[in-house]
């Protein structure tokens, strides 16, 4: 008991505070900021390992982007990337970057579907789908619920059971041979249900999309409610995006 | 002459592969695996002028040698299996089955691996697997997965209980596969294959990348400047901190110790982040590169690792202390999963699933690379086989890397400003790369083409070997007891599953 108490005490508080202000230490490469200055466009659309990068105009698609930072290094006075990690977004375009452009990625409102803000503002269960994923975006997303990042103080949790779920989170490219399990975890669920791409590699199949072994025809038929972006996603990314869905409501 | 021995990262000419008969392949092989200090590190079959070359590696761990030996066969010929000599092989075979279709005589059960893309068998699907049945009115299934509980990949067990008992567990994998290895070679630019490397398995970034370029750099007869090495030894220690941290904490978890959860999984968060002050991701992707390094390791980040470990240090210590002091703890803990020696040894475990039932194998000491040479790594062993002996391999082996991280930062290297630009791969090479991740061994070998480009690569995670020791240590144990045991382990999906 006395030891439990001086753990405790020794652990002190481990909380951010405020999630949606917090600063990440160190470099992060968040969203980027693309000059107008003149490059050698080709070597730039080649340094990208994802075809992330498009030239004329020159842009940067996150949802392709596996944040090496490649493209910064090599042209560090065209591509610079922010620390800002606030890149989760509702609309697929708006994660694109453009040259010259320098705006914060928000979600659109009128993209909200009404029953998201009416049944989920105070609470959202969440149920986890791996589809060939590597395992780092789940362990991030493990990390949203741990005692620093604490997404449970918002009533948003991950839970065993599609049936007690409003929302999918899908990582991982979409395998072959998890396309099925994939689907009838989601049509278990009740509606309303939410999806939400978690990571490069569920938004655009990242380095793996031209691979045979993938089979991405659900997304073909559903509509995605949110996409976080990252390779591996940022706790702080995903609690932030699900904040801004489930509270922004329509005008 | 049976094979061409190699030491770990050394390239050769493909044709200097001596190429046996079957029957003299297998019993030169099998016969190696009759003495402890060999063990099957990767065996794997090539597509080859109309027929399939067998490849098969075998480290001695004594020597620091591997000896690789080849043999042509046909298709259509069925083959004595290595498998009846020395279970080590089993899914190996079995992968070589599920690629090209041929036949092993006298395998165990030639069951599919991953149902690969490239599968000779079209008509299998992973909805059809061959389950291992008894037909019995006591005795009932009971079938997890592919999607579990919790937050993690996917994969499919099905248990035959007794009651709560478990009397069979057959763990079924492939939902991962993403036909990474044959991306390897549809890929041509360098960064897209540093970018594959970095994702077969996301908590092992840093000894998948470091084994793809120590390979890398081998087929290009690249010296590897002083301080890449510093800095891919000291990313491996700091990967195993990080994961053995978590896994603590995800062990504690499952016998709902909430104080060791908690605790546990928010000192992984200082050891992670610290990536990200040095290469801007937790899971240090973007890190390792051939050749070069996009973020060098300077005094500062040394200063700053060096505070992270004098906080991390005493918490830890204080928390392991708490832990396995608990009673409850260690009721759960103690004599749940076992694996014998006897066990280990025969279906050719690696890693610290090797090392928790007194398996002394560590490539770090037997083949190491890197600043491992210089290091003169002892690895810990235990003897009891159960969840207890890995968290306590955990909480060691975190302690050693520690120590041996604090050795490092003491000799920070300058950053080399005149690197030499790579080469091309040699044409016409075989090379194989061996590095002990937190897991376990991670194998990769290449083979190049007559302009030195990639004509085959493989893969081999630690998980491949390792998988089926979670079958079964869980027998005989509660069904409840199953999640403590699988997280004790900690295998890995995609990795397997490639």
């Amino acid at each position: 008991m006395i030891n439990n108490l001086k753990i405790l005490i020794h652990q002190g508080k481990q909380y951010i505070p405020d999630v949606t202000n917090a600063e990440i230490p160190g470099i992060f490469r968040g969203i980027p900021v693309i000059s107008n200055e003149k490059v050698d466009k080709k070597a730039l659309e080649e340094i990208c390992p994802t075809q992330a990068i498009s030239i004329n105009p020159v842009q940067l698609d996150l949802g392709k982007c596996t944040f090496c930072g490649e493209c910064a290094i090599a042209f560090p006075n065209k591509i610079n990337f922010t620390t800002t990690y606030k890149i989760a977004t509702n609309s697929r375009e708006r994660l694109v970057v453009k040259e010259g452009e320098e705006s914060l990625i928000v979600l659109n409102p009128d993209l909200i579907r009404k029953e998201i803000s009416d049944y989920f503002s105070g609470s959202l269960k969440l149920r986890q789908v791996c589809a060939g994923g590597d395992g780092s975006c789940e362990l991030e997303l493990g990390a949203t619920g741990n005692v620093n990042f604490d997404m449970g103080r918002f009533g948003i949790e991950f839970v065993a059971s599609p049936r007690h779920a409003d929302g999918i989170v899908i990582t991982g490219p979409i395998t072959k041979n998890m396309a099925a399990p994939l689907q009838i975890c989601y049509d278990a669920m009740p509606e309303p249900k939410i999806i939400i791409l978690a990571g490069t590699d569920a938004i655009s199949g990242g380095i793996f999309i031209d691979s045979p072994a993938l089979n991405r025809s659900f997304l073909e038929t559903h509509h995605v409610d949110l996409y976080v972006p990252g390779n591996p996603i940022h706790p702080l990314t995903f609690i932030n995006g699900i904040l801004d869905l489930i509270r922004k409501r329509k005008a | 002459m049976n094979a061409i021995s190699i030491k770990n990262n050394q390239q050769i000419p493909f044709d200097s592969i001596p190429v046996l008969e079957y029957e003299q392949f297998l019993d030169y092989n099998t016969s190696l695996l009759h003495l402890d200090d060999n063990h099957c590190v990767n065996y794997y079959g090539i597509p080859y002028q109309g027929n399939i070359k067998l490849i098969c590696c075998i480290a001695n761990d004594k020597v620091g040698l591997i000896n690789i030996s080849s043999c042509l066969v046909e298709l259509q010929k069925p083959l004595e299996s290595f498998s009846q000599h020395h279970l080590a092989f089993e899914k190996f075979e079995r992968e070589i089955h599920e690629n090209f279709g041929i036949h092993f005589i006298n395998h165990p059960w030639l069951k599919p691996v991953r149902y690969p893309v490239n599968q000779a068998d079209k008509n299998s699907t992973i909805a059809n697997y061959p389950f291992f049945k008894i037909e019995s009115e006591e005795l009932h299934e009971v079938g997890v997965g592919p999607i579990h509980a919790g937050i993690i990949e996917p994969g499919h067990f099905r248990f035959i209980c007794n009651g709560e008992q478990i009397l069979h567990l057959e763990i079924q994998l492939g939902y991962q596969h993403r036909g990474i290895e044959n991306l390897f070679l549809q890929k041509k630019k360098l960064i897209e294959l540093h970018t594959l490397a970095e994702n077969i398995s996301g908590d092992s970034v840093v000894e998948h990348t470091t084994a793809f370029v120590n390979l890398w750099e081998t087929l290009c007869e690249h010296k590897t400047d002083g301080d890449l090495h510093f800095a891919r030894t000291l990313a491996a220690e700091l990967e195993r901190i990080a994961i053995h941290t978590g896994d603590l904490s995800g062990m504690c978890t499952d016998v709902a110790y909430q104080l060791g959860s908690s605790v546990f999984g928010r000192l992984r968060t200082p050891i992670i982040n610290f990536f990200q002050q040095w290469c801007g991701n937790r899971l240090a992707k973007s890190l390792i590169r051939a050749g070069k390094t996009n973020f060098h390791f300077s005094a500062e980040l040394g200063e700053t690792l060096k505070n992270v470990l004098d906080k991390f240090e005493p918490d830890f210590d204080e928390m392991c202390d708490e832990t396995f002091g608990s009673p409850t703890v260690m009721g759960r803990f103690e004599k749940t999963g076992m694996v014998t020696n006897e066990l280990g040894k025969s279906i050719g475990l690696v890693g610290m699933s090797a090392r928790m039932t007194n398996i002394n194998r560590d490539i770090r000491t037997s083949h190491p690379c890197n600043l491992y040479e210089t290091l003169a790594h002892q690895p810990i062993l235990k003897h009891h086989g159960d969840v207890y002996s890995r968290a306590q391999i955990r909480r060691e082996e975190v302690k050693q890397s520690i120590a041996y991280i604090r050795d490092l930062i003491a000799a920070i290297p300058s950053e080399n400003l005149n690197r030499k630009p790579l080469s091309q791969p040699t044409p016409n090479s075989f090379a194989l790369s061996l590095t002990e991740g937190w897991r376990g061994e991670i194998c990769h070998c290449a083979i190049t083409d007559a302009n030195g480009e990639l004509l085959h690569y493989k893969i081999k995670d630690p998980s491949f070997h390792n998988w089926l020791a979670l079958a079964l240590a869980v027998r005989n144990n509660e069904i409840s007891d199953f999640p403590i045991s699988n997280k004790s382990f900690d295998f890995s999906y995609s990795g397997h599953d490639l």
